[in-house]
Order: structure tokens, then C-alpha cells, then sequence
């Protein structure tokens, strides 16, 4: 047993097998009102998103701020963010599943359906922002009768099979986990929803051979997508650090983003975990256990920011280099100077506060700070992106960037779009992994001495 | 007599199921087959079920992922479509990696994915178990052990005797399927 990392907060499972099963097929019983008005809110968000994108089809990327020499702003800001947030998913989901984390059982299948979400989301960034959206085919490698083939030296070119990659693996992980609960829900149904759940359990009958083979792929299909986990954000990094501008040319930045990526996730979890659990009456399954872990990770990954952050500033100055300097001084000094202070404030302090238990099992608390952390990762991209962007080697072509309608009309879109599916999910298919959470529970035994379990 | 396709026994925990599994194959019977609602340790050896061929095919999977990824790119840039990018050769296998390594991981989750479906024989809608009243148990928390008739021990009173001796909380057959 991992007595090492065990805190003081322990996990309480006094519910029986067949209370696990009944509590959590009973989330997908006909929802209330406040979710549907939750569903709207979110199909309405997504419907803004539409309007401003047919627009831009429509008349061309003029409507968005671009302004030279600033032509990467709030779409690739906002394509970084949710690419981020996928990351602390997986992580929740196969790299703790390989470190046999006791406290990822009850979580993993809500971080693992925001990882697919939100990769699906971060995946129509680039499509809007390359502006010919009708060909953005045209990034697939194929014989085509242009005679041309896309530039595999190119980062931007990593990103789409890394994205690619990455969304059709953690799809696959999530519908793979997803078989014998939905099995499980199959048997507790009737009529025309027992025949669907039948139908997408594609017929598992728990028998010991399909255990064993189950098992063992699950492990295989969770050690494939923990180097995801630190892979695709990286090659995001590249994006920017194999350029020479000023604030993006740096070794660090690898590592850099998979942290902030790890930390943004994290706190997206707990804006949706916090109001879902009390929603959906999960109160006795995810507990302080689950949420003071989940914080400790938000602690180690703010903190890892936090260092990340200094280094970047000591570097610049230490490089004795004129525009790296300039333009580390003009992101809190400069013309955008709150969205540097954003940054700062909402990641690399805020997350300090995380240090106390208190703070760490008040969950009124965590949703605030989740909200911070959620705004304060969106600036750190912009200001990377944007602040690196205005001041380069050429003062005279310095430029600020003033977001537009169409930005914001996106970036409200993706929210919906997120949002819309997630919430779709969370009623359609068990959001607590059922079968996993029976394995925790003790069994009851014929032969007290009888050694076994988990 | 109905004609069925064997017998199955509900129990009320995992020890008793395994418990079971051994007595019934001490006294010979090969058939058996388990239903339960997690895996449970221990069955696996107990049934005798030989290696899994899944990491083989999983990393075949990697391996033409690999391949397919980096030739993809090797004929793009190197042979299809010369482009100078920065003075760089047209060879370049630094900046063919990272897309390699995505090709890779691809490969080896869609076969690990595919190949699994095939091992468990899935989809299968329907089987005759399911038609079995009260097996939807078997997904909460009842262990269920079936005994086929292709079993060469296999008699129906007598195993359902044998079955009955290890204390199941009931002993049912299961259905010859309808036509």
C-alpha cells in the first residue's frame, strides 16, 4: 500500500457494490431543470461562437484585432489554453493510473471526458485562425495535383499531428474505459435506453477472459498516453521557442508548458468537479480525500510555474541581450502591462495559498481559486504570445493588439462548445468509473484469513 | 429433456466463486467460465489461460506507426518536394522526430484498441447468458460460474449436483438459443 504518500485526509468507502452501481446509474436519470437551463447557456454561448465564425468566413480575418506586427492573438491564445487543459486529464488518468494512485479512481473519468472536450475544442483553433478555413486540409501530407507538400521542419506542422495524435488517443482511452460501466448501466435500465447502452457496451459480459485481456490493454493504453502527456505540449512549446523573437526563444519552454498546462488543467477540474458532484449527489464518492490530492498537484504545478516564471526573468536578464530585456520589462511596465500583472497574480500567487489545508479542503475556496487560475492561465498565453509579439528587434515596427468583437465572439464560442458537450456527457454516461471504484472497496470474504485484493 | 448449453451458478462473493473454480476443476471439468463484475484475482491462473499476445501487436502497431511516419515525411520534404527552409538539409532527422514519435504512439493505441476488441470478441450483442433472469447481477455484485455442456464431464444432473455442493446462492441453465 502506498503508505508514502499518504495524507492525513483518508478516503472513506463505506458503500456496498451494489450502492456504487445504483448511485451513479441514478446520475443519468431524467436531469432538472437546472441543467437544461445549464445546456442552454452553453448552446447559447456556442451559437455566438457560429454567428462570428460564419462571419469570418464570410468577409476574411479582418474583423479579428490582427494588427503587424501582432498577427497571433486571442485564437492561438485561446488554442494553447485548452490544449493545456486536456493535459492535467491524462495525467489523472494514465500516469497516475501507472503510479497505482488510490485517489485518481473516483475523478479520472471526469478529467479524462475534459481532456477529450477540450482537445476537440483547441483543435478548431488553428482551423479558424489559418483564415482559408475551406482548405485547412491542406496540412495533411497526400498527393494532391498542386504538386506540394507540407513542411515537415516546420513546428506548426509537429502541432497537427501531435493534436491529431493526441485527441484520437484520449478518445480511445475514455471510450475504452467507458465499456463495462456502460455494460453495467445496460443492466440496470429498461426499454429503449437499456437497448442503447447494450448496443454501445458492444456486448461485454465480464467474463475472466475478457478481464485479463482488458487489464492488460488498459495498462498498455495508459503507458502510451503518459508520454503524451508531456509530448504535446512541448511540441506546442516549439511553436514558439524555435523562433527567434524576443520572449519566446528560450530552452525553457518545454517544460515550462507542460506545467502550466498541468496546473490550467487542474484548475478547470475543479470548476467543473466542484458544482457536477453536488449536482449530481456524488458528495460520498468525491470527498476532501479527493479534492485536498487534487490540490497538492495544483500546488506542485503552480509552484513549478512560479520558478518557471523567475527563470525566464533572470534569464532574459542575465542574457545581457537588449530586446530579450526590453521585453521582459514592457510585459508589467509596458503599454499591456495588467495582463502581465493577471499572470503573475492569478499563477504563480494565488497557488501559494494552497500551501494551507484549509484552504485545500474548503471547497468554496477551490472554486474561487480555480476560477483565478482558469483566467490567470489564459493570460500567461496571451501575454507570451501577444507581449512577445509587439516589441521584437525593430522598434520603429512595434505594434499593440486590441482584441475585437469576433476574438471575444470566439472565445465564447469555445466555452459553449466545451461546455455543451461536457454537460451532455456528464448526464448520458457514468462520470464516476464504476467498476474501477468496486475494485477499492474491500470484498466481503468467506475465509477471514483469505488473502487477496487490492 | 430441454437441451441447454450448460449451467450456471450465482455466488454471493469472489471467495466462494473462486473457491469453486478449484473444486470444480480438481474433479476434471475444463469448460468453465466466469462472470464477474471486476476483475477478480487469482481467477486467471486458477482457469489456466495462457499469455496474452497483445504487447506483440501492440508494439508491431508502434513499429509500422514509426515507419509509416517518418517514410511519410522522408518522401514529402526529401524526395517529393524540395524546400529550403533556413539552409536546412533536406534530410532533416532532428525535425523528423517529433512527428515520428506522435506516428508511433498512434500506431501502437489504435492496434493496442482494435486488437483487444478482437481478443474479447467484441461487438457481440447478444449472448446466451443474457438471457438468463437476474444476470444483469453480474455487472453489480454477484459472481456468476458457468459450466458448458461441451464439457467433456459434463452431465446434467451430475453438475448441477457438483454445482449445488458449492453453495451458490442458485444454479440455473442456460438457454439453447432461440431460432
Amino acid at each position: 500500500m502506498a503508505t508514502v504518500l499518504r495524507s492525513k485526509i483518508e478516503p472513506v468507502m463505506t458503500q456496498t457494490h451494489a450502492e456504487v452501481t445504483r448511485d451513479i446509474v441514478r446520475t443519468l436519470e431524467t436531469p432538472p431543470r437546472s441543467y437544461y437551463l445549464a445546456v442552454f447557456g452553453a448552446v447559447f454561448l456556442l451559437l455566438i461562437g457560429i454567428v462570428t465564425f460564419t462571419i469570418i468566413i464570410k468577409d476574411g480575418l479582418g474583423h479579428s484585432g490582427y494588427n503587424p506586427p501582432v498577427m497571433w492573438s486571442v485564437y492561438i491564445t485561446t488554442f494553447v489554453f485548452w490544449v493545456g487543459i486536456g493535459h492535467a486529464g491524462t495525467l489523472i488518468s494514465a500516469i497516475l493510473f501507472l503510479f497505482r494512485s488510490p485517489w485518481r479512481t473516483a475523478v479520472y473519468r471526469v478529467t479524462e471526458a475534459m481532456t477529450v472536450f477540450a482537445v476537440m475544442t483547441a483543435g478548431l483553433f488553428p482551423i479558424i485562425h489559418i483564415g482559408r478555413q475551406w482548405i485547412f486540409y491542406w496540412l495533411l501530407p497526400y498527393p494532391n495535383q498542386r504538386y506540394l507538400w507540407p513542411n515537415f521542419k516546420s513546428p506548426l506542422l509537429w502541432d497537427v499531428f501531435a493534436i491529431s495524435t493526441y485527441l484520437t488517443v484520449s478518445t480511445t482511452f475514455l471510450i475504452f474505459g467507458l465499456i463495462p460501466d456502460v455494460a453495467a448501466v445496460r443492466d440496470k435500465v429498461t426499454g429503449w435506453r437499456r437497448f442503447i447502452y447494450g448496443q454501445l457496451s458492444m456486448g461485454w459480459q465480464g467474463t475472466d477472459n475478457q478481464w485479463r485481456h482488458y487489464s492488460r490493454a488498459y495498462l498498455y493504453l495508459a503507458a502510451l498516453a503518459t508520454p503524451l502527456v508531456l509530448s504535446v505540449h512541448s511540441v506546442v512549446s516549439w511553436d514558439f521557442a524555435s523562433s527567434i523573437i524576443p520572449g519566446w526563444h528560450g530552452t525553457i519552454f518545454a517544460p515550462y508548458f507542460v506545467a502550466g498546462a498541468i496546473y490550467s488543467g487542474v484548475g478547470m477540474v475543479f470548476t467543473l468537479l466542484i458544482p457536477l458532484r453536488k449536482h449530481l449527489r456524488l458528495e460520498h464518492m468525491i470527498t476532501d480525500y479527493h479534492f485536498d490530492n487534487l490540490s497538492k498537484l495544483t500546488l506542485l504545478t503552480g509552484s513549478i510555474l512560479f520558478y518557471s516564471y523567475s527563470m525566464e526573468y533572470f534569464v532574459s536578464w542575465y542574457s545581457g541581450n537588449t530586446f530579450e530585456q526590453t521585453t521582459f520589462f514592457l510585459r508589467p511596465f509596458g503599454a499591456q502591462w495588467w495582463s502581465g500583472w493577471t499572470m503573475i497574480t492569478c499563477n504563480a500567487l494565488v497557488s501559494q495559498l494552497l500551501w494551507f489545508r484549509k484552504i485545500r479542503t474548503n471547497l468554496t475556496s477551490l472554486f474561487v481559486i480555480s476560477i483565478f487560475i482558469n483566467i490567470g492561465m489564459w493570460f500567461e498565453r496571451w501575454v507570451i504570445i501577444v507581449s512577445s509579439l509587439s516589441n521584437d528587434y525593430v522598434p520603429w515596427a512595434w505594434g499593440v493588439l486590441n482584441p475585437t468583437w469576433s476574438d471575444w465572439g470566439i472565445l465564447a464560442g469555445s466555452f459553449g462548445w466545451f461546455g455543451m458537450w461536457f454537460l451532455l456527457f456528464a448526464r448520458s454516461f457514468p462520470i464516476v468509473a464504476i467498476q474501477e471504484v468496486k475494485e477499492m472497496i474491500p470484498m466481503p470474504r468467506l475465509h477471514p484469513d483469505a488473502h487477496g485484493g487490492h | 429433456m430441454k437441451m441447454s448449453r450448460g449451467l450456471l451458478a450465482e455466488f454471493a462473493s469472489a471467495d466462494a466463486l473462486v473457491a469453486g473454480v478449484v473444486a470444480l476443476e480438481s474433479h476434471g471439468y475444463s469448460q468453465l467460465e466466469t462472470y464477474t463484475p471486476f476483475p477478480v484475482p487469482g481467477l486467471e491462473r486458477r482457469l489456466r489461460l495462457g499469455h496474452s499476445r497483445l504487447p506483440l501487436l501492440v508494439f508491431a502497431g508502434g513499429v509500422i506507426g514509426a515507419i509509416l511516419g517518418y517514410g511519410i515525411q522522408w518522401y514529402a520534404d526529401v524526395r517529393a518536394y524540395l524546400l529550403n527552409s533556413g539552409g536546412r538539409p533536406a534530410h532533416a532527422v532532428p525535425a523528423f522526430i517529433p512527428a515520428t514519435f506522435e506516428a508511433t504512439i498512434l500506431g501502437a493505441a489504435l492496434t493496442g484498441f482494435v486488437a483487444l476488441l478482437i481478443a474479447l470478441r467484441l461487438p457481440a450483442l447478444w449472448h446466451p447468458v443474457f438471457e438468463v433472469e437476474g444476470f444483469e447481477s453480474a455487472s453489480v455484485d454477484r459472481y456468476w460460474l458457468a459450466v458448458g455442456a461441451d464439457d467433456r464431464l459434463f452431465d446434467h444432473n451430475g453438475t448441477r449436483a457438483a454445482l449445488d455442493a458449492l453453495g451458490p446462492l442458485r444454479v440455473v441453465p442456460i438457454p439453447e438459443m432461440v431460432a
